[in-house]
């Protein structure tokens, strides 16, 4: 592999990774603040960006700290060490923040009222009738699962949960003059944030909190309240597990989890206009900086809005709900393993449903013929279907492997519940392998037939997860090539901590393999367009910010290749620069359903490949993760990737276009008709399956079809 | 039909390996599954002429997971063989028996020359290919982690193979140890290698034709896919190889590494292989190398395959054993029309006592044989030749033949002459002995009197019926002298009916 030539790889061509996610985040509020969108689905987008931030602090923020603590001062690929990049994270946040307030408090409240919603933001403001209601609520419900705690000499400063909601009060002695206390009541996360009041004109909300402050001189009867204000902070809880000394990851992952909450405290939020006491007394106990401190100018955690969302008589101010619509492939009566072996299957959710997949184990788990079923689980729904379908299997008798990555970010509780139940089951379980997360998702069924053993593999860009399969835009192809299913072995098995396989035919594997084929496939191009044959790269992913495929990017471009890249969240690469960049456009698509597919176009003088793959360009995927990479090799499904990529890039609804100052621009649309992809790729799928049906209808073809058989 | 799922379990020095093979009728064999474990029992054995405790720990926990695989494939019969490293080792019978205990799984420890042979039967897989390039003199290099095999084609014929101690892993042990520049490395193990071969040249090779050279193991299949680049067809010219092989001497580790797409370990056996098949590239003065990318798995299942009767192999691998039997007869002066003479004597015995001796094809083939090389001691001394016969038999390889089968023709060769040992020696011997004494006396006076004779069982006796008009007193006289331990054996008497013409 040809070295990089260093101009491409100096620093100032590279934006710092964590203020490109705040731009992402932004362009999330942006959203927000768009008065042509439904108004439920702005207060669903405003949640999202309150909601990513807070697990941006936790896991970013936090471990820029942790840097700073341990004196690590290495910058990053944009020149910045640890402390420069926090200072600007802060700037950007504070301003983020502020940003996501006067949207909630100028544009949405005002419009909520407008739309018959009213959300009572201090408790003052209740009417008698409410305030009554409310009280009685507190006695009934709140009261009994409350624990205040109050400070003093002989009670320390309690543990605040990471993420609770608190109320901070300043207390006094009724007999006593001058004496001041403080106590700490933990909002409930038992009950719902927020509560509807009674009333005849429109709907009228409460959150808890007001509820509490309001009655909160019933739970310090000797007291009197001198002040309350409601706080929040986040813990630094970035789990850096030993793997070494980890002996059992299952018991150590566990440990940690217990952990979580008492790491370091790294935000604190409060009210505004809160009481000076409370604020230094915080300060204090919580040991925390100035520039930590985020003073709210409304509720905290806005996360409650998604539940708000979910309030009901709404439904004319939310986006019509779409409906996933089967693949063509399975509208006939043949089973999942017949439609795979008349050719391969690339599915496109959520336009198209979920349900092959789900069904593709399923069917696997009962079928006669069926030897094994392996499988590697990310991120699992609660109640998933697919667990269910593998602990039949193993019933039954077959060979059921699943690696299950106890790694995954936050879900790990939930993991560890499922690996348990079907290790119960007589599954043989993986969990996951050291220093490394398994990323990839991937299904292979071994089935036994007339000519022999035949593979089915299912590769996706998406996790095995029903539910976020509704919302997430993923690719998915089900393939019975039988060099993908040798390689799908292969993968396995090296999973189950053999050797590699003597070669590998169509999948490429990260951490080993991937990178320099992604490296390969993007220097092809530039000796293409060096020697003034066609060049072209188009990529979709979701973060950019590997050094080294970016610099190749920019070899390229600087070689003439022109680059369509299609990058969802963070991008450090720098677009349009002359001299750099000025054959390379990003577009960044943030609408309705989370983008999630990662699709590669690479034009290779005039045979063009495209792969699709679990893995993002970002250094974790591919160096420290298992990721797979996988070629579409039908030449039908080749056109239905390429008009997945074709669309997003004509996309002028959605997208927001990286200019050479590093902003982010939605596209002028004046004169031009209104595309948004995902609305294109909703209304195609829906046109398909129509069609479809009508071609099958009897009155339309007027030709009748008599059943042979009996079904 | 449904296909039949065999497994193999290749106990390496290097490797443990599992290919899962589906066995479809009509000579359709498709490998399935293909798990490696790296363990590096050869250095144990090499190191120490033993196998550790850990090594053997490990073994089993790998073994087991292998029985669960071939549990989930529903495999119908598998067959578990250790190669070098095991044989070597001292406490093999030790660890073997661990084995069997804690995983069930009985490995068989194959001699160099059925291993060689199985790798042999798996090219004769590639058949259509095969049987072409063996049309030109073709020599098959065979380079593992212990030694070396290199096997002649004379026509369509194996004649000549031969096992030299110089196997990657020795070479890796002595690179180590030399801590030149790499070039001076590479010009020692050329040396080294070349010193090797020289025998074998002398010997064998003398001024053969060979065009083709047939490729087997680890180190030439990456070079081979490296030179070929993905390309489907696997031949590589010597100048396209020569170029490779240039190219790879100036690599790093970590290149070569990185250019062959595989892990330090793999990489560091890469070398000293190349290096290996470049002497004999050299050396043989072949054109061409075939790489038929075959491991000795597949010969596994060959065998497999074969025993199944789902397999037809239309090379004849008794006839390759036959010839080379024959060469060794030739290199040790045996007489060869005598010996030709005596052949057809033994076959027709034989057959005639199908019913009589209970033995099959496999014993027949050993008869034929030791009847081929009898009188191989002569070469060393014509006073005492049945030792001599016997210590020739066992120093020489046979390729095809277990050691055992070997041991029992190096006695048949002994006792042809010797006093019959009722102790020490097997029935199969004793069986095949009384065979090959009654044939011998046949051709007393080695003027292949007896040519045209018919043989038959009649009445408890084995009627020799010969036309040859004149006397017979000689041959009459020695087959009454073999007559009775013939009679112990078979409890049939054989006897001479000539028939003189009117």
């Amino acid at each position: 592999m040809a070295e990089l030539d260093s101009r491409y790889v100096k620093a100032e061509n590279y934006v710092n990774r964590e203020l490109s996610w705040l731009d992402f985040d932004y362009r999330i509020l942006e959203e927000a603040r768009d008065k042509s969108l439904p108004l439920f689905e702005r207060l669903k987008f405003l949640s999202i960006t309150a909601s990513n931030l807070d697990e941006f602090f936790m896991v970013r923020v936090a471990s820029l700290k942790d840097m700073v603590h341990a004196r690590y001062t290495k910058p990053d690929i944009a020149g910045l060490q640890p402390a420069e990049q926090l200072t600007a994270i802060g700037e950007k946040t504070h301003h983020l923040v502020d940003l996501q307030y006067s949207t909630y408090n100028r544009s949405l409240l005002p419009a909520l009222k407008q739309s018959g919603l009213r959300i009572v933001t201090r408790h003052e403001e209740l009417t008698q009738e409410e305030g009554r209601y409310v009280d009685r609520y507190f006695k009934d419900n709140v009261f009994p699962v409350l624990t205040p705690m109050a400070v003093d000499s002989s009670r320390p400063f309690p543990l605040v949960h990471n993420k609770s909601l608190n109320i901070a009060a300043i207390l006094k002695k009724k007999d006593e003059k001058e004496v001041l206390d403080f106590a700490v009541v933990r909002v409930p996360a038992v009950l719902p944030r927020i509560v509807e009041l009674p009333g005849q004109e429109g709907q009228a909300v409460i959150l808890l909190e007001e509820i509490i402050e309001r009655n909160i001189q019933s739970l310090f009867l000797n007291y009197d309240i001198i002040t309350a204000h409601p706080f929040r902070i986040m813990r630094n809880a970035d789990l850096t597990i030993d793997e070494e000394e980890a002996e059992d990851l299952l018991k150590e992952i566990q440990r940690q989890l217990k952990k979580r909450q008492w790491g370091e405290v790294i935000r604190l939020e409060i009210e505004e206009d809160v009481d000076k006491r409370i604020l230094k007394r915080l300060k204090k106990e919580l040991d925390i900086h100035s520039e930590d401190i985020y003073e709210i100018a409304g509720p905290l955690d806005l996360t409650f809005l998604m539940k708000m969302y979910g309030l009901e008589g709404f439904d004319h101010l939310k986006a019509p709900a779409y409906n996933p619509q089967p693949n063509p492939a399975f509208m006939n009566d043949d089973d999942i393993f017949a439609n795979i072996r008349k050719g391969d299957i690339l599915l496109h959710h959520p336009y198209e449903s979920f349900d092959p997949v789900v069904n593709f184990v399923k069917t696997a788990a009962r079928d006669p013929e069926v030897l094994a079923i392996k499988q590697t689980l990310y991120r699992v729904s609660g109640h998933s279907p697919i667990i269910a379908a593998l602990a039949e299997a193993a019933d039954n008798g077959k060979q059921v492997s699943v690696l299950v990555e106890l790694k995954a970010r936050f879900d790990e509780e939930n993991n560890i519940n499922w690996a348990k139940m079907l290790e119960k089951a007589g599954c043989h379980v993986i969990y996951g392998l050291l220093g490394l997360k398994t990323h990839s998702k991937i299904t292979l069924v071994v089935r036994r037939e007339e000519d022999g053993i035949r593979r089915y593999v299912h590769l996706g860009t998406g996790n095995y997860n029903d539910s976020t399969a509704k919302l997430y835009t993923d690719c998915g192809l089900l393939t019975c090539h039988p060099q993908i299913g040798e390689d799908a072995t292969a993968v396995f098995n090296m999973l189950s901590g053999y050797s590699e396989p003597l070669n590998w035919n169509q999948l490429s594997i990260a951490p080993i393999w991937l990178r320099k084929r992604f490296m390969r496939m993007i220097q092809r191009e530039t000796a293409y367009a060096g020697s003034g044959r066609p060049a072209r790269i188009i990529a979709k992913v979701n973060s950019l910010c590997d050094r080294e495929i970016i610099g190749a990017l920019y070899e390229a471009s600087c070689a003439g290749v022109k680059i369509d890249l299609i990058v969802r969240g963070i991008c450090c690469l720098k677009a349009g620069i002359p001299g750099l960049s000025e054959n390379i456009s990003v577009r960044s698509i943030v609408g309705n359903f989370l983008e999630h597919s990662r699709i590669f176009y690479f034009e290779n003088d005039g045979a063009p490949e495209i792969y699709m793959g679990s893995a993002d360009w970002m250094p974790r995927n591919l160096d420290r993760r298992v990721e797979i990479l996988f070629p579409i090799l039908d030449e039908e499904l080749r056109h239905k990737a390429m008009h997945i990529l074709q669309v997003q890039l004509e996309d002028n609804l959605k997208a927001h276009i990286l200019l050479p100052d590093g902003t982010y621009q939605k596209i002028d649309r004046r004169g031009k008709a209104s595309l948004g992809a995902q609305d294109t790729f909703c209304q195609e799928a829906v046109n398909t399956v129509k069609s479809i049906h009508a071609s099958y209808d009897p009155v339309n073809t007027r030709v009748f079809i008599p059943k042979e058989n009996h079904i | 039909m449904a296909a039949h799922v065999f497994a193999a379990i290749d106990v390496g020095s290097f490797e443990l390996e599992l290919c899962i093979y589906e066995v479809l009728s009509k000579n359709e064999m498709r490998q399935i599954d293909h798990l490696r474990h790296m363990i590096p029992l050869g250095k144990d054995t090499y190191r120490t002429g033993k196998i550790s405790y850990r090594l053997v720990e490990e073994m089993c926990q790998v073994l087991e997971r292998f029985s669960q695989v071939m549990k989930a494939y529903k495999v119908e019969d598998f067959r578990a063989y250790a190669t070098t490293a095991m044989r070597e080792a001292q406490n093999n019978k030790i660890v073997l028996d661990q084995i069997k205990v804690r995983t069930g799984i009985e490995i068989r420890i194959l001699s160099n020359s059925e291993q060689r042979f199985l790798g042999y039967k798996a090219i004769a897989m590639k058949e259509a290919e095969f049987q072409k390039i063996i049309q030109k003199g073709t020599a098959i290099a065979d380079v593992s982690f212990g030694s070396m095999q290199i096997s002649l084609f004379d026509k369509d014929r194996l004649v000549a193979t031969q096992n030299i101690p110089m196997g990657i892993l020795k070479i890796q042990g002595i690179l180590s140890k030399i801590h030149g520049d790499s070039e001076t490395e590479q010009r020692i193990i050329e040396d080294l290698v070349d010193n090797e071969l020289y025998a074998f040249k002398k010997m064998y090779l003398k001024d053969r034709d060979i065009k083709h050279l047939i490729g087997i193991g680890e180190s030439i299949l990456y070079l081979a896919r490296d030179v070929l680049k993905g390309g489907r067809a696997d031949h590589i010219t010597a100048p396209q190889f020569m170029e490779a092989y240039q190219r790879l001497m100036k690599m790093s580790l970590y290149q070569i590494e990185d250019r062959f797409g595989v892990n330090e370990n793999y990489a560091r056996l890469i070398i000293p292989g190349v290096i290996i098949y470049k002497q004999i590239l050299e050396l043989t003065g072949a054109e061409m190398l075939w790489v038929p990318g075959i491991r000795l798995s597949d010969g596994m299942a060959a065998e497999y395959a074969e025993s199944v009767r789902c397999l037809k192999f239309s090379h004849n691998f008794d006839d390759d054993i036959m010839t080379m039997s024959k060469n060794m007869a030739k290199r040790y002066r045996c007489n060869s029309s005598h010996g030709q003479c005596i052949e057809t004597y033994v076959s027709a015995i034989f057959d005639a006592m199908k019913k009589y001796h209970g033995m099959g094809p496999r014993q027949r083939l050993l008869l034929r044989i030791a009847t081929v090389i009898h009188d191989c001691g002569k070469f060393v001394s014509l006073k005492d030749p049945s030792p001599c016969g016997y210590d020739i038999v066992m120093s020489t390889e046979i390729i095809g033949l277990s050691h055992r089968e070997r041991e029992t023709i190096a006695n048949v060769v002994r006792y042809n002459i010797e006093h019959f040992d009722y102790q020490k020696t097997d029935i199969v011997v004793a069986k095949l002995t009384a065979i090959l004494r009654l044939a011998n006396a046949m051709d007393r006076s080695h003027r292949q009197k007896m040519a045209d004779c018919k043989i038959a069982v009649k009445d408890k006796e084995l009627v020799i019926a010969v036309n040859y008009p004149e006397d017979l007193s000689l041959e009459i006289m020695e087959i009454n002298a073999k007559a009775d331990f013939f009679e112990e054996i078979f409890g049939i008497r054989p006897v001479v009916k000539q028939k003189r013409r009117a």
